[in-house]
């Protein structure tokens, strides 16, 4: 097999805090007030601290020193967190923007799809878009003609295909547009989570079709994504990005294991109060780290308790708290609110489950224990990162971008007719 | 697997992703195979314009010939303006449309990083498709801005008013490109700025504004007042404008000199700019 594509040393760096203001005259202010021996009034603070070991320097290293080599019709899966440097990866693959230093060599054509309709025109009508929108994709217009009923068909909309998209329902729009890209005749193919487009059947159709493209067609895909389980059907390998550099280049299995691993809290950090009785271990669906949930899966927990002293405690209280990414509590439990109190003799379980309704987003979940007095007896705090990820309602609707972390079931809210 | 095999043995990249580009690096051939894109680009625009509008392309007539009247009516009869002995409309006319067709190269193209940052950022494509497809788009509207000039000088011709072709008229094809050139190059050249400081789009249109009163658009060059001349000749469309009238009406200061100046500044102002503009293009994302 011979090489698709060769990175060599490649990394980004984009610069903080000195960034351009966007207007000449705040530019000419800063300029102003540093002349002066002032302090820059523009001056982003926040995103300087951001990675502490470089902040004196305003720069942050996005992608750092990234070598690796992908093998023609290889399917690899990019997997990291937020701000690992999965997005820069594919920006500077795709061509979108260039590499602060090192080189990248590619051989073969290649299709990044960061998004889905990139260029679709409201106006225009079905098959002018899938015309323009292939072209942008580096199509041939006779490559188009070629492959044009075989899109329409894919896309099932056969009967509308002169009519202008701004017509088209949601669901049409985004089928055409992952029609067109999945029929581009690239060697290889950058694809980011544009897959969570449609009503599920067609999701299905549209994993379906990535799956052809290196198993059957033979060609090279680079995969981002979130979603664990479509990484492990669709690709053979895995890259793991951990701020900015590559952590692991190795069999997808392995790297996904990685992944959860390194993110497992496996300190269990306690706040003791001063009784005797404590949380010994907390498991959640029978396991210690990282969770994946789609949303309103309900995680079940079983809480081991110890007690320290010969004398059997009654009237404690559970309480939960579930804290979003940034530290911030987002929903909160107690179970005295329900009238529900526990005992304990020498150790007990306490077994329950959570369901999560919110958001997709990563959450931490924490417990602890008042004695009957409300004295503080243990708290947890992080026992597990909670991954709420599909994007999916259960009756298949699409979860669109909305406000607020929770969402209000039929539970929560009721609408008089 | 020979197929692969064989081309594993030559080492040959189809593809090469540095950090730093040549000084003028210019892809001729990836640019010519994107020209089906720039075709399609030049299409969507110009069906997305008429599907937008009421009137449709008739707005190509009706802006020009507005202008041509109010023209008339302001710098020919109000200031009394001279038209080397031309008929006013003719002469606004002629002007008009050389301008329009720069002016909106121009403004188009220095907001092109701007208006097309959601695809920019996306997908790579050779980023002069842009301002080329914007160039092409505005020669229709000027094609069609053109046959109404034509068809309002056989209607002056019919009345028996003054007016004949020269050898000039053959000089047509070069200043459509020397127009659209010049729009590009310096449309490229504040593109770029623009990327850095959003604050000078504003300052496009006001300029532009401004800079047609620097050139022969309401007034002959001959009318120029002596002091500011050398500046209004510097203008490369004046030269351009003038040639025009020259070749189509007859009437007009047509040198080769200054012809020649205009076309050595479009092409410096061209070359500049496509250098400036791959050397934005390949990072501007980062700070839009």
């Amino acid at each position: 097999m011979s090489v698709a594509i060769q990175v060599v040393n490649l990394s980004k760096a984009y610069q903080l805090g000195q960034i351009g203001t966007g207007t000449l005259s705040r530019d000419i202010e800063r300029w102003w007030a540093m002349k002066r021996g002032k302090e820059d009034p523009f001056l982003r603070i926040g995103e300087v601290n951001e990675r502490t070991t470089l902040s004196k320097s305003n720069i942050v290293w996005s992608l750092r020193d990234i070598n690796f080599e992908i093998e023609e019709g290889d399917a690899v899966g990019i997997i990291g967190r937020n701000g690992a440097g999965k997005s820069t990866l594919l920006k500077l693959l795709s061509r979108v923007t260039s590499p602060t230093s090192g080189t990248i060599k590619v051989r073969g054509r290649i299709a990044s799809l960061l998004e889905v309709g990139t260029g679709f025109h409201p106006e225009l009508t079905g098959k002018e878009n899938i015309y323009l929108n292939g072209a942008i994709l580096g199509m041939r217009k006779k490559e188009i003609d070629r492959k044009l009923d075989e899109i329409v068909d894919f896309a099932g909309v056969e009967r509308y295909v002169d009519t202008p998209v701004k017509r088209y329902s949601s669901g049409m729009y985004v089928r055409l547009a992952f029609a067109v890209a999945a029929h581009l005749d690239s060697e290889i193919m950058i694809v980011d989570e544009v897959l969570a487009v449609g009503d599920v059947e067609f999701q299905k159709k549209c994993l379906g079709k990535l799956g052809d493209l290196s198993k059957v067609e033979g060609r090279t895909v680079l995969f981002v994504s979130h979603n664990i389980s479509s990484l492990r059907t669709l690709c053979k390998k895995g890259l793991l990005l951990e701020n900015g550099y590559n952590k692991l280049f190795d069999t997808i299995d392995n790297t996904i294991e990685t992944y959860l691993n390194v993110h497992s809290t496996d300190n269990f950090s306690s706040i003791r109060g001063n009784k005797n009785v404590r949380i010994k271990d907390i498991k959640y669906n029978n396991k210690r780290n990282k969770i994946h949930l789609s949303i309103f899966d309900s995680i079940s927990f079983e809480i081991q308790l110890e007690n320290d002293s010969p004398k059997p405690l009654a009237g404690m209280e559970l309480f939960a708290i579930i804290y979003d990414d940034f530290g911030g509590d987002v929903a909160s439990y107690f179970s005295k609110d329900f009238d529900q109190t526990f005992e304990i003799d020498k150790e007990r379980t306490i077994k329950g489950k959570v369901e999560f309704n919110y958001k997709p987003g990563t959450y931490y979940l924490s417990f602890g224990l008042f004695d009957k007095d409300k004295q503080f007896l243990d708290w947890v705090q992080d026992t597990v990162s909670i991954e709420v990820e599909e994007l999916f309602f259960p009756d298949k609707k699409i979860f669109d971008k909305r406000l607020g972390k929770v969402f209000l079931g039929q539970r929560n809210i009721e609408i008089y007719d | 697997m020979s197929d692969s095999a064989s081309r594993s043995l030559n080492q040959q990249w189809d593809l090469v992703i540095k950090s730093k580009a040549g000084f003028f690096q210019f892809n001729f051939r990836e640019l010519w195979s994107y020209r089906d894109l720039l075709w399609l680009l030049v299409r969507r625009d110009f069906v997305s314009f008429y599907k937008q509008t009421i009137l449709g392309p008739l707005w190509f007539f009706i802006q020009p010939l507005f202008t041509t009247i109010t023209y008339t009516f302001i710098f020919g009869n109000l200031a009394g303006i001279s038209t080397d002995g031309l008929p006013q409309p003719l002469f606004y006319m002629a002007g008009i449309t050389a301008w329009n067709y720069f002016s909106e190269c121009l403004t188009k193209t220095s907001t092109v990083f701007k208006d097309n940052a959601n695809v920019f950022g996306k997908v790579y494509f050779p980023r002069l498709i842009m301002p080329l497809s914007i160039v092409l788009s505005n020669l229709i509207r000027f094609g069609v801005q053109m046959v109404m000039f034509v068809i309002l000088m056989s209607i002056y011709w019919m009345k028996g008013a003054s007016f004949q072709f020269t050898p000039a008229v053959f000089l047509f094809p070069l200043l459509v490109i020397l127009m659209a050139l010049l729009g590009l190059g310096t449309g490229m050249i504040i593109s770029a700025l623009t990327t850095k400081y959003r604050d000078l789009s504003f300052l496009v249109t006001f300029g532009v504004q401004l800079l047609m009163y620097a050139t022969t658009v309401v007034y002959p060059l001959t009318a120029a007042p002596a002091k500011y001349k050398w500046l209004i000749v510097l203008n490369p469309m004046t030269a351009i404008i003038e040639t025009l009238r020259y070749g189509f009406l007859g009437h007009g200061s047509f040198s080769w000199l200054s012809l020649g100046i205009s076309t050595a500044i479009t092409l410096f102002f061209t070359i500049t700019g496509i250098i400036i503009f791959n050397k934005v293009e390949r990072n501007f994302i980062d700070t839009v």
